[in-house]
């Protein structure tokens, strides 16, 4: 038998067989496409919650008052708990070698309403002008205060553009008044938008002089975060241990014990990174369970064709093919099927992922691994349930394959 | 020229065997058209089958142009098969959704004729087996009884076989094309010396043979020449 024989023989063999081709097809593209665009899915999460995590501020290091408790995790143990951080730990800290700017917080949830009576509930944050460098943020209006308007506890207000929304709508808020826990303040900037970073939204902010905040709305004069911002990657864990020393010995406690914290960003995100591994893994088992049942559906397909086809394999045999022919002529149907579905899915969740890019919703990347690994198995069972049975009919002499029920 | 000796076939369904065949021998010289003949049950498409090397006898001898069938393997079977056989099916089995001029060229297709050649002999086999060109282009299902029929002689003729076997080839027609698919059987060996062996239950079909073998409960009751001797052509 003649290679062009072979495929006008497959050819007519898939074609005469419309339903159940198409259904064998159907059941690769669903396995294949799912697996696809599921595992881009998770992974352009990933990815998208570790850049938002870098946006807000690179190469930073957080000091919290408290100890992280072991078991509790890095992220919101030991917050708040303590007061142990001081505007005197700052100027320690300043310097050490590595740190570029310092931006020490007082941050507190307060009632804010503006003149004409709207109001919100947000995070006002006492900050200095460093704020802008260590948190990467930018004034998309206005400007930020000055050191000269920190140190003379001025009444000015930075807002973020969700509480600019909130409270003045559409309205210009620079230049407006708003009354933050009973206290006047002049709005003189409007922060640009970040979007959110899952658990915090720097959006929903507002930004006063640390003095102010210090002084007149807390009353204390203790911190809440001091964030360091580091001059390189590579010197994140020498400043990371410099600083600890620094405050350990200020505070008179054993580094090994600190009544303070200092996460790094690395932290966080490694901290993240596993939540959304563990999301991925997740989709991927949901795609890999589609890909099984795909399969089995191949499978089903597969052994009712070769099982209605036994008669139709007897008789090829009683008019002269070999066992060979016939292996042959199974094993490229199985093969054009997963092609021609394997092809159809990888386009189809290409198609996934790049919609789903396309729409904003996330920047989805499709991975080669899952792309091979999906097509492998799906393969893998077409050729399988496709090429054996049909192999074990062509074992059966004509007579017997043609009397198979 | 073939040679069976003291062939036995048994049919096992499960732990009791079925004796279809229960020693049977006999020998066809070339050339020779020959019907067997019995009731229903008798063994003859069970004998056909093991003739046509589609199956393989429980006991006994199988000689076809001196060489002994039943020590060939599978893949040597389906050369004697694509190469000096045309089997003509009591069921007539067609690939069901395939064209007529398809089905008839399948056996081509495995010997590895090339295409042009391939439809030629086709459409030759199929006018002599009696179909209208009309149909050559129809889907398997899409023919009457008879037509099947006339296919599935074509599918036999068209690898030129020195050995034709048909089980009841003239069943479903009736007596006018019965008629002309035996004319084909006859030219075939007398003008080219074809061994035909043919089933049939009608007694005027199978005057048209030279000889008539009975069978009747998997053995031969009988084995006549025909009365109208015809002489042969070489
Ligand atoms: N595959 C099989 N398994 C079991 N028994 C079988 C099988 N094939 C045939 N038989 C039995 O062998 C006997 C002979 O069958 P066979 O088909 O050779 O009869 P036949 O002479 O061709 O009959 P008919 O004229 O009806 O076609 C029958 O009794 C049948 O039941
Ligand atoms: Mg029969």
């Amino acid at each position: 038998m003649k290679t062009s024989d072979l495929f006008e023989e497959t050819y007519t063999s898939l074609s005469a067989n419309k339903a159940c081709s198409g259904l064998t097809v159907l059941g690769i593209v669903i396995g294949i496409s799912s697996v696809i665009a599921m595992v881009s899915i998770g992974h352009g999460a990933s990815s998208q919650i570790a850049s938002s995590i870098e946006g807000l501020g690179s190469n930073l290091l957080t000091v919290y008052p408290g100890a992280i408790q072991p078991g509790r995790g890095v992220v919101s143990s030991g917050r708040g708990s303590g007061e142990s951080l001081k505007n005197t730990d700052v100027d320690a800290l300043r310097q050490i070698n590595g740190v570029v700017h310092i931006s020490p917080e007082l941050q507190r949830r307060f009632q804010v309403t503006s003149l004409v009576g709207t109001n919100t509930n947000s995070t006002v944050i006492g900050a200095l002008p460093e704020y802008i460098q260590v948190r990467n943020v930018s004034i998309a209006n206005g400007s930020f205060f000055s050191d000269s308007q920190e140190r003379s506890l001025g009444r000015v207000v930075v807002l973020g553009p969700t509480v600019a929304s909130d409270l003045f709508g559409d309205n210009e808020p620079v230049g407006s008044t708003v009354r933050i826990h009973k206290v006047n303040f002049k709005v003189i900037g409007v922060l640009e938008a970040k979007g959110g970073a899952g658990f915090f939204n720097p959006d929903d902010t507002l930004i006063v002089p640390l003095s102010t905040m210090q002084k007149i709305l807390a009353g204390n004069d203790f911190l809440s975060t001091i964030a360091i911002s580091v001059q390189s990657k590579e010197l994140m864990s020498q400043v990371q241990d410099d600083a600890t020393f620094t405050l350990a010995e200020r505070h008179r406690v054993d580094p090994q014990s600190p009544d303070f914290s200092i996460v790094s960003q690395a932290d966080i995100l490694g901290t993240l990174t596993k939540v959304t591994d563990t999301f991925t893994l997740f989709l991927a088992a949901v795609a890999g369970i589609s890909l099984v049942v795909g399969g089995i559906g191949i499978m089903n397909m597969m052994l009712t064709t070769v099982t209605e086809r036994t008669r139709e394999i007897g008789l090829r045999k009683a008019i002269g093919a070999k066992r060979n022919d016939i292996n042959l002529q199974f094993l490229s149907e199985a093969i054009m099927l997963t092609c021609i579905g394997g092809t159809i899915g990888v386009v189809l969740g290409c198609g996934v992922s790049f919609a789903v890019s396309y729409f904003g919703i996330l920047q989805a990347k499709v991975s080669l691994l899952s792309v091979l690994l999906a097509f492998g198995v799906s393969a893998a069972i077409g050729i399988i349930f496709g090429y054996y049975p049909a192999r074990r009919a062509a074992m059966l002499n004509p007579i017997e394959a043609i009397r198979y029920e | 020229m073939i040679e069976i000796t003291d062939v036995t076939k048994t049919y096992f369904t499960g732990e009791v065997g079925f004796q279809a065949l229960r020693g049977v021998s006999f020998q066809i010289k070339d050339g020779e058209f020959v019907a067997i003949m019995g009731p229903s049950g008798s063994g003859k498409s069970t004998l056909m089958h093991i003739l046509g090397a589609l199956d393989t006898p429980t006991s006994g001898s199988y000689m076809l142009d001196k060489k002994d069938v039943s020590t060939l393997d599978d893949d040597q079977l389906a050369d004697i098969r694509k190469e000096s056989i045309g089997f003509v099916f009591q069921a007539f089995n067609l690939l069901p959704r395939t064209t007529v001029l398809r089905n008839v060229m399948l056996p081509l297709v495995y010997a590895g004729i090339g295409d042009g050649e391939r439809v030629k002999r086709a459409e030759v086999a199929l006018l002599a087996a009696g179909l209208d060109e009309a149909h050559f282009h129809h889907l398997s299902n899409q023919l009457s009884g008879g037509q099947i029929q006339r296919v599935a002689i074509a599918r036999a003729l068209v690898n030129n076989p020195s050995l034709i076997l048909a089980d009841e080839p003239t069943g479903n027609l009736d007596s006018k094309t019965g008629e002309i698919v035996l004319g084909t059987f006859e030219k075939l060996n007398k003008e080219q010396g074809r061994t035909i062996i043919i089933v049939t239950h009608e007694l005027d079909i199978a005057a048209h043979a030279d000889r008539i073998i009975s069978l009747k409960d998997g053995v031969i009751v009988e084995d006549t020449k025909a009365h109208k001797k015809r002489t042969s052509s070489h």
